[in-house]
Order: structure tokens, then C-alpha cells, then sequence
């Protein structure tokens, strides 16, 4: 996952998204579906950003709040809101974000290293930028946001 | 805001691209003969366990040769060395066996026994595509051999056939053979000119091939089809047996016939036998010349012994068929279908939401409160046993009997009883009995470590059993029935029982418990399970291996089980497992917490309460006792335990469920309300998420929602855990599972 895909092919699309109010992207061929958001169920004993689970068509979805997961502050969802199903390594997982804005398709030798300033929870999650006109959006590596990481193995 | 539209279909690509790669290919056929091999093997334990037990007969021996039989002829098919070169000398010592040369007594029966355990590693090894262990495979190699003997004992059996035949020369027999090979038996790779050269050892043959089913043109021609039918007279052997014997791994692999011809004329005979003492084999290219044989012995045809021989076929054809026909119940019992277990997944799912589907549809139709809906509810009634009848169904497909997870304990039993020096005999009951899939996958490390534990721990050595009055040889029973609902599985043995105040030293030195507290025997007994609680002090390298009996109880868990011990000193110990019939059905109650509507197993309530006042007490502020019937018992708020914030609804406007299991001895769970008993269907929690503490699973309400599963068991031994709903963004250190 700390090398995405760009190796082998020129070009790649992302689709760009908002969290915390920022610009982040996530790599296409990860991502099964977007949702509007629905309610949850909520779970005991679970950290703040993960909300609960939803049913999608029988399958038991754990949904992350992807703002408080990097460390913005919690998402207050609303009907406006989108869920991002995404595939991480063999799990089903739900983002909420603010929005979903459009599929950017990019050659590979413009994905650039994150600049590696102060270690937090957010710089620990890019895997990568892209810059966008005088902007830039951050690839999201889905692999750091596993809900209860490292434990779950059993 | 653009939605996205885009096929994500990557994945199939993938599949299918790995498909096409030859290497996937030769994987699947040599995948498929491993299954194959899993059930030879569970044939073969099957057949020596019953040689052991004394209640072999010749079908059981030819049962285990069959076997070990068909092991070595597809493992030469791809070339696995090691497993055909083990399971010929395997066979070898069998076949002496079978022919009575070799009498089976204890020793043989071992020997047979660890040979049945090296094949069973052969094979996995094969499988893993590691070396085989030579440390292992020779010492059973060179027992085998002891048996044998120094000389090849082929050589003079068959002298013996063929003095036979002089001893009788006076009455010589044809016997028309007629084979056509199917294109299972080119799969299982075998060869035609093998039988008719063996069929050639019998006496001298006459051999034609039918072309009639091959295609005119190569177009449609499948390389490894059955086109071709080969007629064989044999003239020599008295009986068909021998002819039989040669086709009896083969008969239902292909259309075979044999017929009695007799020859009245010794004359004859001679005529033709002259002229046939070469065997002429047709294979491939020279099929056109077997043909113009077929065809000249056609012309040949109307000769008298022929004449006789044509009607004298029909009939004879009839018995044989027949005869075959009653051989083959007994012989495969089982006929098996196999399927893919994700199509059987995907099954349970769509039927898991058909019957979601129909609880929506009953739930809507109530609430619309149609004039004149009699008729429609007795069609929803209907429709919804349907459903249920489909869903036993499907569940049924999954169900296994236990019977080949019991025969590898068998082997765990006999290496653990060699290992410690002791003396003891695995009884297995109730094999038939069938649980879920996954049940007896997960059950195989549990049940081999309590195995194991019982034969170390358990079962004293013979000297201190005849010391005791007890027999020498001990007896491990490894029992499974069904039993209201649940699947009970015990494992029984007759040794010293627990060594209470030892296992309570141990806890105490462990800081497991305090060395003042006073424990009941059924407590010190629970302390096995413990976590942290291994009896490391005096192990063996048998039972030792890191795992301790938590681990047991933790398997046993994660499949809705349980796990109780009743031990009587110097009589003996019982593990008993109970685990529920199906894993993805249950019965719960719904129940609402919270704002939350959530399930508890109806197997652990044993009846709810609504309180009154009376039956409330109270120890300091926090602890609440409901008195029943008696007894106080402690009232737990699932609420709170959950980790949300404790109800001030009083307890006397909400619901008790009084809770029973195997390590809580009584409990009741306070909750806001009940709702209604149903059928769910329940998911996973784990694949997607992980474990959490309380939480047994989930499932989908009527209305689409989930709902989770509450562990009672859980909520109610429930130790602290960590803060609930933790402020702190850190990646999943919220989840403690174990305490």
C-alpha cells in the first residue's frame, strides 16, 4: 500500500474528495460504491471515529468519520453527506466525507512524495500528493485506516 | 458534486486471467486428487480402527488396500515419489494381508497404523510441496519390510496360479471381456494395455477393438474421451474371478462385461489358442488394424462355439450386471456431490436475505392494516414456512458429520498415549452427528489440545492405575450428540480426575487468585481456563506448546459455544462442549437499550422478569440484587456495560432477563424493553470490523437496520473494560478483547 499502483501505469485516476474541510483523493480502483448517508448502528467500546455499522445488502459495514480519523474535528452527518465504500485489503469499509467532488486522472510522474514535516494523524495517512492549478489534493492510504488495526487478526 | 459511475470489476479480470494460466490449471487437477485423498484417508483410518478394533472382515481389509491403493496409483500419476514408493510397500504388507498370508495381530496392527499416519503425512506434505520427513517414513518403511520378508512373495504366488491351472487342464474356459473405458478412467490414469496384458497372464487372449463411437472427422474429437471398446477372450481361467479381480479397480470406470463361454470341445480350443499365444494390443495409430482383427473375427464368427456364444451372452450379461449392482451400495455408500463452499455461502446469504425480505413484507403489510387481509396473511404464513423450509435446506448442505474430525483424534490419542508412555484407547461415539462446516474446521486444534491434555493430565500411567484398582489400559471417550438445539461434544476420561489443590497453588502463584479466597470446587475448576494460567511448571513437550485450555475456551467461544468440566477425584474428568446446531441462525429476543434495538440468544435466558419493588435490593449505591424464588441474584445494566451512559429510568419500569450459563450461575441483565422472539439470521462482525467485547455478531431487522448480537455470557462476567466511546484518535487501542 506505501507504493501505490503509479509504478506500473502511466496514468491513474483518483477520485477527489472533502474532509475537515481540505482536499484529499483516493486511488479509483479502491473504491466499490458512494453513498448518501444513512444512519448507523452504533457500536459499543468503538474509538470516536468510527460512527457504527450499516447494512449494505447483508453485509455489515463498519462506517469511519474519515474527518475525525485524521484528526479534524467530527463530522455532524447530515443527509448531505457521502459515504465512500472502499475495499481494504480483503475488508468492507464505509468513509463518511463531506462531499465528492470529481475524478481526477493523472500520468503517474505527477504524484508526488508527502512532504515529510511533523508526524501526526493526518500526515501519517497520505501515502502521496497530487497538485491540482494552484492547489494540491493528498492520496489517502486506506491501509492506515483500518478500524481497530492490529488487533483485529484473530 | 458528480457521482461516480465506473464499473469496478478489476478483481474478475484478475480471476479469470489466473484461471487461464496453466500452472492455476495443473494446481486444480492436483488440488482435486488431494480432496480425493482426504477421503481415501478418512476410509482408510476408518477400515484399520476397525481392524484394531477386532471387527474387521475381509471387506474392511479390502477396504484399507482399496485405499492405499488408489492413493499410490493417482500419486504416480503426478509423479509424487516419495507417496508412491511408500504406499507400494504399504499395499505390499496389505495384500499379504488380504490373501491371508499374514496374520493380523497386535504388532502387524500397529505397524499398519503408523503406516495409515505416514501416508496421511505424504500426502500433506505432497500437498505442501515439502520434502517428506525420511526420519519419519523409514523406520514404518522398514517395519513394513520386516513383515515381507526378504524375497519378492510375487514370484511364488504366481507360480502357484500357474501349477493350478495344470492341475486342471482338463476343463479350459473362455471368458469374453468386454471393456470400454470411460473418460474417468483416463482421467484417474489408467491404461488399457495394462488390463489386457494382465489379462494376457491368465491364459492366452484374443483381443479386438470396437471403433465404432470414434468420430468420423477430428472436428468434436475430445483427446480424452472413451471412443473405444475392447473385446478380450481370455481361454484359461476356471472362474471370472480372476478376471475380476484385475477390473476391480477400474469396474466403475468403465462399461464392463464379462461372459462364460463354455468350450465343449478341448479340440477347439487348441485351434484357436495356437494361434494366440501372442498378444496383440492395438493402441492409437493402429486402431484401423484392430479393426480389420474385429472384423476377421466376425468372419470367423460362425464357427458352433461362437453361435453358442452370441445367445449365451444376453443372459449372461444380466447376472453380471445385477451382481454389480448390489456390490455397489456397499461400496459407495456415500455418493457425494462436490461444491465450491463460497457457492454454498453465496446460498446462505440470498436465502439469510429472503427471509429478512419476508419479515419486511409481513412487518409492511401489518402496518398498512388492510380491510380483508385474512387471506393474505395466511398466504404471507405460507410463504413464510417456505422460506424457513429452504433456509433448513440450504443450512443442511452446510452440516458435516464429525466423524473425520474424530478420526484424526484417533491419531492425536494414539501419538499423545506413545509419547507419555501410557496405556490408552480413544473410544469415539455418536460420528454421524453433524454440525456446521466451519464447526468442525474450528474444532480440530480445541479438541487436540483437550485430547492431549486428557491423556497427559488425565489418564494416570498403567502402574499407578493398577495401583488404584483400575485397569491398566485407560479409556478416552470422545462422544458427540445432538441435544435440544445444541450440539453436545464430551470428552470423557477415566484418570485421577482434577488436582484441585494444585491447580488452585498454581493460580495463586500465577496471581490469579488470592491465596485467601474460598473457591468452590466448580470455580477452582474454571481456573483452568483462565487466562494466564498454564501449567508450565510441569509440562510436557505433549501438551506444552504455549497454548493453555483460555485458548481452548476462546475457540469454543467464537463459535457460540461453551465449554463446562465436571471432574470426580479418581474417577475421571469431562469436558463437555456444547455449540449451537447452525451458526448462522438463532433464535433472539429483541430487545431495546438505549435508544438501541439489540439481540440476546434466547438459548442463554432462562425467563424474564418484570420487577417490582419487593424484589429489589441493593448493596452500597451501584449494586443491585433481584431476589427470585429465594435466591439474589445480581442485576448487571447492559446499558452501562456497553458503554453507554447508565439509565435513570428505575429498574422497576424496566425488564430483567435472567441469564444462565455454564461459567455465570445466574444473572440478570437489565434492559429498557422487550419486543417480540425471532429467527435471525446472524453476520459477522469480524470481517469487516473485529471483535468487540459483549458482542457476539449482528443481524438485519425487518426494517433493514442492525441490530448486534449481545454475548450475555460476556455482559455478564463482564470485567472492566476500557472507558467507553474513548475521546483519543489513536489507531484502535480502544478495543481490549482480552482482560
Amino acid at each position: 500500500m506505501s507504493h501505490p499502483t503509479e509504478a506500473q501505469s502511466g496514468h491513474q485516476e483518483f477520485v477527489t474528495l472533502v474532509a475537515g474541510g481540505q482536499n484529499f483523493c483516493i486511488e479509483i480502483t479502491q473504491i466499490r460504491e458512494i453513498r448518501r448517508w444513512t444512519p448507523v448502528t452504533i457500536l459499543p467500546h468503538s474509538p470516536a471515529h468510527v460512527l457504527g455499522v450499516i447494512n449494505l445488502r447483508g453485509a455489515v459495514i463498519p462506517i469511519i468519520d474519515l474527518a475525525s480519523k485524521l484528526g479534524f474535528p467530527k463530522i455532524n452527518p447530515t443527509e448531505r453527506h457521502v459515504i465512500i465504500i472502499v475495499a481494504i485489503e480483503d475488508r468492507i469499509v464505509g468513509l463518511l466525507v463531506e462531499s465528492v467532488s470529481e475524478i481526477l486522472g493523472v500520468s503517474s510522474d505527477e504524484v508526488r512524495e508527502t512532504p515529510r514535516g511533523q508526524e501526526d494523524s493526518t500526515t501519517r495517512a497520505i501515502q502521496g500528493i497530487i497538485p491540482v492549478g494552484d492547489d494540491m489534493t493528498k492520496i489517502i492510504s486506506l491501509a492506515t485506516l483500518l478500524p481497530n488495526e492490529g488487533q483485529v487478526a484473530a | 458534486m458528480r457521482p461516480v459511475v465506473k464499473p469496478f470489476d478489476d478483481e474478475a479480470l484478475i480471476t479469470v486471467i489466473r484461471r487461464l494460466t496453466s500452472r492455476m490449471t495443473d494446481r486444480a487437477i492436483l488440488d482435486a486428487f488431494f480432496e480425493e485423498c482426504e477421503d481415501l484417508l478418512v476410509a482408510l483410518t476408518e477400515g484399520l480402527t476397525d481392524m484394531c478394533a477386532g471387527q474387521g472382515d475381509d471387506e474392511t481389509v479390502n477396504a484399507v488396500f482399496r485405499a492405499v491403493h488408489s492413493i499410490k496409483g493417482a500419486a504416480g500419476a503426478f509423479a509424487l515419489d516419495d507417496l508412491v514408493g511408500f504406499a507400494h510397500k504399504f499395499e505390499t504388507v496389505l495384500d499379504e494381508v488380504r490373501a491371508g498370508r499374514l496374520a493380523t495381530d497386535d504388532a502387524l496392527l500397529r505397524v499398519l497404523q503408523r503406516a495409515g499416519d505416514i501416508l496421511a503425512d505424504l500426502v500433506d506434505a505432497a500437498r505442501e510441496e515439502m520434502p517428506a520427513n525420511r526420519d519419519q517414513v523409514d523406520p514404518v518403511l522398514n517395519d513394513l519390510q520386516a513383515f515381507l520378508g526378504e524375497e519378492e512373495p510375487e514370484e511364488e504366488f504366481v507360480f502357484e496360479a500357474l501349477s493350478l491351472d495344470f492341475a486342471t487342464p482338463a476343463v479350459p474356459q473362455r471368458h469374453r471381456v468386454s471393456f470400454a473405458p470411460t473418460q474417468a478412467f483416463y482421467q484417474a490414469g489408467n491404461d488399457p494395455c495394462q488390463l489386457i496384458t494382465a489379462l494376457a497372464d491368465l491364459g492366452s487372449t484374443e483381443v479386438a477393438v470396437e471403433i465404432d463411437e470414434l468420430p468420423e472427422k477430428f472436428e468434436g474429437y475430445v483427446w480424452n474421451k472413451g471412443y473405444l471398446r475392447w473385446h478380450v477372450s481370455v481361454d484359461g481361467p476356471e472362474t471370472d474371478l480372476p478376471i475380476r479381480e484385475i477390473f476391480e479397480f477400474v469396474d466403475d470406470l468403465c462399461d464392463l462385461q464379462i461372459a462364460f463361454i463354455p468350450l465343449s470341445e478341448p479340440g477347439e480350443n487348441d485351434e484357436t489358442s495356437s494361434g494366440d499365444t501372442a498378444l496383440d494390443v492395438e493402441r492409437g495409430g493402429s486402431v484401423e488394424h484392430a479393426d480389420a482383427v474385429d472384423t476377421e473375427q466376425d468372419e470367423l464368427g460362425p464357427t458352433p462355439e461362437d453361435e453358442t456364444a452370441r445367445p449365451a451372452e444376453d443372459p449372461a450379461r444380466q447376472p453380471t450386471a445385477k451382481a454389480a449392482a448390489t456390490e455397489k451400495p456397499a461400496k459407495r455408500a456415500a455418493a457425494t456431490l462436490r461444491v465450491d463452499p463460497d457457492r454454498v455461502d453465496r446460498l446462505i446469504n440470498a436465502v439469510g436475505e429472503l427471509i429478512i425480505n419476508q419479515s419486511v413484507i409481513s412487518q409492511r403489510l401489518q402496518e398498512a392494516d388492510l380491510p380483508n387481509s385474512a387471506d393474505l396473511f395466511a398466504d404471507l404464513d405460507d410463504y413464510k414456512l417456505l422460506a424457513r423450509e429452504i433456509q433448513e435446506g440450504v443450512m443442511s448442505i452446510r452440516a458435516q458429520p464429525v466423524k473425520p474430525l474424530f478420526q484424526r483424534m484417533l491419531r492425536i490419542a494414539r501419538e499423545a498415549a506413545d509419547a507419555t508412555g501410557k496405556d490408552v484407547t480413544l473410544v469415539t461415539e455418536g460420528e454421524a452427528t453433524e454440525v456446521d462446516k466451519i464447526v468442525v474446521e474450528r474444532l480440530a486444534d480445541p479438541l487436540t489440545h483437550m485430547i492431549r491434555n486428557a491423556i497427559d493430565h488425565g489418564i494416570e500411567k498403567p502402574e499407578v492405575r493398577r495401583e488404584a484398582g483400575k485397569q491398566a489400559k485407560g479409556t478416552l471417550r470422545l462422544t458427540a450428540s445432538q441435544r435440544s438445539g445444541s450440539i453436545v461434544i464430551e470428552i470423557i476420561d477415566d484418570g485421577a480426575g482434577l488436582n484441585r489443590p494444585k491447580i488452585r497453588d498454581i493460580a495463586v502463584a500465577k496471581g490469579l487468585v488470592s491465596a485467601e479466597a474460598q473457591l468452590s470446587d466448580a470455580e477452582i475448576d474454571h481456573l483452568l481456563f483462565a487466562p494466564g494460567f498454564s501449567t508450565a511448571a510441569e509440562v510436557t513437550n505433549l501438551s506444552g506448546r504455549g497454548v493453555g485450555m483460555d485458548v481452548v475456551k476462546t475457540a469454543i467461544t467464537a463459535l457460540g459455544g461453551r465449554v463446562a468440566i465436571s471432574s470426580v477425584t479418581g474417577e475421571g474428568t469431562t469436558f463437555s462442549i456444547t455449540l449451537p446446531l447452525t451458526l448462522a441462525v438463532m433464535d433472539g429476543m429483541i430487545i431495546t437499550v438505549d435508544g438501541q434495538t439489540m439481540v440476546v440468544p434466547i438459548s442463554s435466558i432462562v425467563e424474564t422478569v418484570r420487577p417490582t419493588a419487593a424484589d429489589l435490593s441493593q448493596i452500597g449505591l451501584n449494586n443491585h440484587l433481584l431476589r427470585i424464588r429465594g435466591d439474589y441474584v445480581p442485576i448487571v445494566d447492559l446499558g452501562s456495560r456497553l458503554g453507554a451512559v447508565k439509565s435513570d429510568k428505575p429498574l422497576t419500569d424496566r425488564v430483567l432477563l435472567l441469564i444462565q450459563t455454564e461459567t455465570v450461575t445466574q444473572c440478570a441483565i437489565a434492559v429498557d424493553d422487550i419486543h417480540d422472539q425471532r429467527q435471525i439470521v446472524v453476520k459477522s462482525m469480524q470481517s469487516n470490523y473485529g471483535q468487540i467485547t459483549g458482542i457476539s455478531g449482528a443481524t438485519i431487522l425487518g426494517d433493514g437496520k442492525i441490530a448486534l448480537i449481545i454475548d450475555p455470557e460476556a455482559i455478564a462476567t463482564g470485567a472492566q473494560h476500557a472507558p467507553p466511546f474513548p475521546t483519543d484518535n489513536t489507531e484502535g487501542e480502544a478495543h481490549v478483547t482480552s482482560h
